[in-house]
């Protein structure tokens, strides 16, 4: 048995990032992430970890990147307007493979918006928020306790295939408080970047011949080598020939797209014979599980599809249930984001419906439940 | 949603009211071994504007955080009494300070008056200890959470040195209950 915990979402973030391994933090404070870069300033210190809060979210993303770079596992925390500000380090990151975590606790808006209330109208750019081609992991945990969990999975993957992930939670699930059972060591795994076998006078960086993933040296142990933004070759000096640039780019997509059955998550309820179902994430996916259970109670034949992981999207499972249900209703405090993708995934094999919310107030399983009646 | 009890701690940026909620989750979910969620909401503001604070207990898994049924919501500011009073259920409670809050808004919930700040102020001798009486009120009036589950909670979160005079409110707050009710 773990140890039993009341805590926030984001301290359990922090409590995940930890049990992950992760060793430096470098962010700016912003509401409503504060509270993981806290409890990181307050921990790392104690474990021999460095937290550096930097002069602006660019910087902090810049530091995370070099953080990894020398071997450490390493995590920024911010909300919409910093997480704008981090977009171009973070193609940086996605194109010169260097493994970190960021984490979104989305609040509303465009720009400073509404800095003490949910959102969810960020999911889109954690798919497509840097420019360019370029692969995306992000999970969307919705209970204080999935948060730790996530957040060591967030790690594990990022070291795995050598690419940033994000993890994106709305500020009620960052900072509602909820009992945990930190797990104690060595009871969830925990994955650590491949390294390389070779010595240091024959390490290529950037060499993909054995495999999609290549082994990653640590800074300050002897390798030394070229970290560019630019395409780049296996000894990551910088390309710009066909077809290199190309097959390079191929690469970066297929460590994420041919390994959705390792990243893919999500929660299925009560859909083996639900006529109606909700596609719903983070506290809309609480609020839809209450409504299902609701319905159900009166004969509601409706279920749940939650996914934890967001990007890379679910699609072959939404497309197995667009074909298995006469609706899907998806409730998301955006003004339609999210559902347009479940809506690509069904071909038009059911209804779609939205039910879209911005004004700082939670989606209530209220309104799930009549959208449910409506359908049916 | 049977046994899904939802408690509203409500009043002004500052007055401790997102720590309430905090201690009395903590009692319910660490020291009572419940499930209970705490949740808050509050504006930019560093001081001052309503504030509330949400804690919904329950022996069932918790879903959706937040209240919208309320079994018993306090208002220590007329603000957040206007403000928030009305998720408050038709059988529900609402639980007022006696001195600020004048105006009861009209419904067919139970209101129970009782002086927590003056409490806090003249018996305890801190008026910020007002948040550490309303927990003992709370606690009296729902029973929903064990005595000495709040006491120890109360004691894991209150700043070192103050641990006798946050049980003091503690008690002061229970007595209010008691003495009302005799």
């Amino acid at each position: 048995m773990g140890k039993i915990k009341l805590l926030q979402g984001n301290e359990a973030c922090a409590e995940g990032a930890l049990y992950a391994g992760c060793t430096f933090f470098a962010g700016y404070p912003i509401t409503p992430s504060t509270e993981v870069a806290e409890y990181m300033a307050r921990r790392l210190p104690q474990i021999g970890g460095v937290f550096l809060q930097m002069e602006d979210e660019i910087a902090a993303m810049a530091a995370v990147i070099g953080g990894a770079l020398t071997g450490c596992k390493s995590l920024t925390a911010t909300s919409g307007p910093g997480f704008s500000l981090k977009q171009e380090n973070m193609g940086f990151a996605m194109l010169t493979e260097v493994p970190c975590v960021i984490v979104n606790v989305m609040r509303g808006g465009p720009s400073t918006g509404v800095p003490t209330g949910p959102g969810q109208s960020d999911i889109m750019q954690c798919k497509w928020g840097t420019h360019g081609d370029h692969p995306a992991i992000c999970l969307t945990p919705a209970y204080v306790q999935e948060i730790f969990s996530e957040t060591v999975r967030a790690f594990n993957l990022s070291e795995k295939y050598r690419t940033p992930v994000i993890i994106a939670y709305d500020e009620i699930v960052g900072h509602m408080r909820e009992r945990i059972e930190i797990s104690d060591p060595g009871v969830l795994p925990v994955v650590q970047r491949p390294r390389p076998a070779c010595p240091p006078a024959e390490y290529l960086p950037y060499d993909d011949s054995k495999g999609d993933v290549p082994p990653m040296a640590n800074f300050f142990e002897g390798y030394r080598y070229h970290v560019t933004g630019l395409n780049h070759g296996p000894d990551g000096f910088p390309v710009n020939a066909s077809p290199r640039i190309h097959t390079d780019e191929l690469r970066l997509i297929r460590k994420v797209d041919s390994n959705r059955a390792d990243i893919v998550k999500f929660e299925e309820y009560l859909l083996e014979d639900a006529e109606v179902a909700v596609f719903a994430y983070g506290v809309s996916g609480r609020s839809a599980k209450t409504a299902v259970n609701q319905v159900r109670s009166e004969g509601v034949k409706a279920g749940l599809f939650r996914p934890l992981t967001i990007w890379p999207f679910p699609e072959e499972q939404v497309a197995g249930l667009s074909g298995r249900v006469r609706k899907i209703i998806v409730p998301e405090l955006s003004l339609g984001q999210i559902i347009h993708e479940v809506d690509r995934c069904s071909k038009g094999r059911c209804g779609i419906e939205g039910i879209h919310r911005v004004d700082g107030d939670p989606i209530t399983p209220a309104q799930i439940v009549a959208r449910i009646k409506e359908v049916m | 949603m049977s046994g899904r009890y939802e408690i509203r701690f409500s009043g002004s940026g500052g007055q401790g009211l997102i720590l309430a909620g905090v201690i009395f989750a903590e009692a319910a979910a660490i020291y009572d071994n419940k499930n209970a969620v705490q949740s808050q909401s509050y504006g930019p503001e560093a001081r001052g504007g309503a504030s509330k604070s949400e804690v919904i207990i329950s022996d069932e898994t918790i879903d959706f955080p937040k209240a919208t049924s309320i079994d018993l919501m306090l208002a220590l500011t007329q603000e957040a009494c206007a403000k928030y009073y009305k998720d408050i259920k038709p059988d529900g409670t609402l639980l007022v300070d006696e001195d600020f809050v004048r105006e009861i808004p009209k419904g067919s919930f139970k209101v129970i008056s009782l002086p927590i700040i003056r409490t806090a102020s003249e018996e305890i001798g801190k008026a910020f200890a007002a948040n550490i009486v309303a927990i003992g009120t709370i606690a009296a009036i729902t029973g929903r959470v064990s005595r000495e589950a709040v006491e120890k909670a109360v004691l894991s979160r209150v700043p070192k040195g103050t641990e006798d005079l946050n049980k003091r409110a503690l008690l002061a707050g229970y007595d209010l209950v008691k003495r009302r009710a005799n």
